[in-house]
């Protein structure tokens, strides 16, 4: 594991007004690794993935893509990187099915004057987004009805696939498995796991820290803004982990 | 994940829509009045008188679902009509001549207004973040009251013969008249775009989840000026039409135009809520209260009957639509007779 990140973050601060989200935090995430992003509430773990997947500007900081300085000034940058983000929120369309809210933004057109003309090809769509689901094991019932008028694993299923289908470098998966339950939280890691091996770098936000010891290689531990700690995930346990978030054992130690 | 249930079959899914439950009501209220007073009612020249009266508000129509898809509203509509027509009439006046020349510069004038109108209403939604509601209401007034400085209140009764007897009045193609020709093509066309195109899914997913759009890369802003000048450009396309049909510029005629239609596209299915509708809903919407004014007049019936009616269509229709988004919130199905049938049993055991 001594490849050069794929991505990196040196030093960002950002201010809200008279709060600090974040205050010279690093990062770093190598392809086909996962990496679990901990803190506390308000640690600014939720700033620093909106910054790195280009849905907000840092004061300062320089964040690095293969090594080379980049700017990621919006999503669409972030994805022709990329890089994929699924929100704590799903960002889905609800009114749309899932194929639609799969392609949303990067729509198949139909070959020659009518994809000129902005028809778009439902079937080459349809087609992908089946294989997407069946590569993520995730059984999406109906592609005709809204996602809205589906289960909450289901949407978090969708959310998933649509990200790492587009994702080729690295996906951000901000609380993936808080609303799930125990099979499809199960079904969530194997996903991440699957994957990283196709060496895609994964970077996981999460509170469970059961989940975190479980799936991830490294851990990266954010508070008050800033980094704090990296643990390799084999060589820790889940009371240190919890120390470096409230900062008990780091001040003792 | 879960077990894998049956694909939605397709009749289900058209049972479903509240464009085709509303197509069965405009069926039976036709069936009732042609029962009642047949011989004057379903007769080809009637129906023909139908179609020519609903052509107007069906392009606005188009418009108007395109704005409601994305969760806003254009209150603008009836204004914009008016002043785009006082701007094609002026043109044609100045112009001179009963030619078809004179008529295109009308048509390509007022529709440039009514453009111009709706690009002042998309930037103000879109960039200045104003509700919808209120930039359209604003400029509902300010379109109106220039119409009326322009022409000091006075309608302008000159407009091309040619555009009389050829749109006005004229035949597209056997009995079919031109002026419901010109608006199926628009509304053809707008269903197109709306239900095949990559603009129209946009428009769906803006009105669904403005954020969830901004975030995969929508150039959100841009597509929602657009959107509502398409809206004021069809208004444009309108006030040229009203002009051929009436003769005159009707500054005053327009007053109730925007809430016709908004109800029609709401009867029709769309949801004031953003991301659902269809321009066939519209269409029906549309001819809802077209078939009840005129089979009311034929039965004898005070035509004020068909406010009343349409007014309580439209509640009806609303609450319909408010009962279906509570079963797809929940993660339900969205069976709406099954939900007001539950309704009831359940009162029955109280």
């Amino acid at each position: 594991m001594s490849e050069q990140p794929i991505l990196e973050a040196r030093g960002l601060s950002r201010r809200f007004g008279h709060v600090t989200a974040l205050d010279g935090a690093d990062f770093d995430v190598r392809p086909g690794e996962v990496v679990a992003l901990i803190g506390d509430n308000g640690a600014g773990k939720s700033t620093l993935v909106k910054a790195l997947s280009g849905n907000l500007a840092v004061d300062s900081g320089e964040i690095r893509f293969d090594g080379k300085p980049v700017a990621i000034e919006t999503p669409t940058v972030a994805s022709g990187l990329g890089i994929e983000t699924v929100y704590q929120d799903l960002a889905l369309a609800p009114h749309l099915d899932p194929v639609a809210n799969m392609f949303l933004g990067r729509e198949v057109m139909r070959p020659g004057v009518l994809g000129a003309l902005g028809f778009m090809d439902a079937k080459q769509m349809r087609v992908g987004a089946q294989e997407a689901f069946d590569l993520l094991g995730a059984t999406v019932t109906d592609l005709n009805v809204p996602v809205g008028s589906m289960s909450g694993g289901q949407r978090q299923a969708i959310a998933i696939a649509r990200a790492v289908h587009w994702a080729n470098r690295v996906v951000f998966l901000d609380e993936p498995t808080a609303a799930l339950g125990v099979r499809q939280t199960a079904n969530v890691l194997d996903t991440i796991r699957r994957v990283r091996d196709h060496g895609v770098a994964v970077v996981f936000i999460s509170h469970s820290m059961p989940h975190v010891i479980e799936v991830s290689d490294r851990v990266q531990v954010l508070r008050m803004g800033r980094r704090v700690a990296t643990f390799e995930t084999a060589q820790t346990s889940m009371e240190e982990l919890v120390g470096a978030m409230t900062g008990v054992n780091g001040e003792a130690a | 994940m879960s077990v894998q249930a049956p694909p939605t079959s397709i009749t289900t899914r058209i049972v479903r829509v509240q464009a085709f439950q509303i197509l069965l009501v405009l069926i039976a209220i036709w069936v009732v009045f042609a029962i009642l007073e047949g011989d004057r009612f379903a007769t080809v020249g009637n129906m023909r008188l139908v179609a020519q009266n609903a052509a107007i508000l069906a392009i606005l129509g188009v418009g108007m679902t395109f704005v409601i898809i994305t969760a806003g509203i254009d209150l603008s509509i009836g204004s914009v009509m008016v002043f785009s027509g006082v701007i094609g009439a002026k043109v044609m006046v100045a112009q001179g001549g009963d030619g078809w020349g004179t008529a295109w510069l009308g048509i390509a004038a007022s529709v440039a207004a009514g453009l111009a109108w709706g690009l002042v209403n998309g930037v103000l939604v879109a960039k200045a973040k104003i509700p919808p509601l209120i930039v359209t209401l604003g400029t509902l007034g300010m379109a109106l009251g220039l119409a009326q400085i322009i022409t000091k209140g006075v309608d302008i009764r000159e407009v091309p013969l040619v555009m009389q007897s050829k749109i006005g009045y004229g035949n597209a193609f056997g009995d079919v008249p031109m002026l419901a020709g010109i608006a199926l093509v628009f509304l053809v066309v707008g269903g197109v775009v709306l239900h095949l195109t990559r603009f129209g899914r946009h428009t769906y997913a803006i009105g669904s989840n403005e954020e969830a759009a901004r975030r995969v890369g929508l150039k959100v802003d841009r597509h929602l000026i657009a959107v509502y000048a398409i809206s004021g450009g069809l208004a444009g396309v309108a006030g040229i039409l009203s002009l051929a049909q009436f003769a005159t510029t009707a500054i005053a005629g327009q007053s109730q135009t925007n809430l016709n239609v908004i109800a029609a596209v709401v009867i029709g299915g769309t949801s004031l809520f953003g991301g659902v509708g269809t321009i066939f809903g519209t269409v029906v919407g549309l001819f809802i209260p077209a078939v009840l004014q005129n089979g009311f007049i034929i039965v004898g019936i005070q035509p004020f009957w068909q406010q009343v009616a349409v007014g309580a269509v439209l509640i009806v229709a609303v609450y319909v639509d408010q009962l279906r988004r509570a079963a797809a919130q929940r993660g339900g199905r969205t069976n709406v007779l099954s939900r007001l049938r539950g309704r009831e049993s359940t009162s029955n055991e109280e």
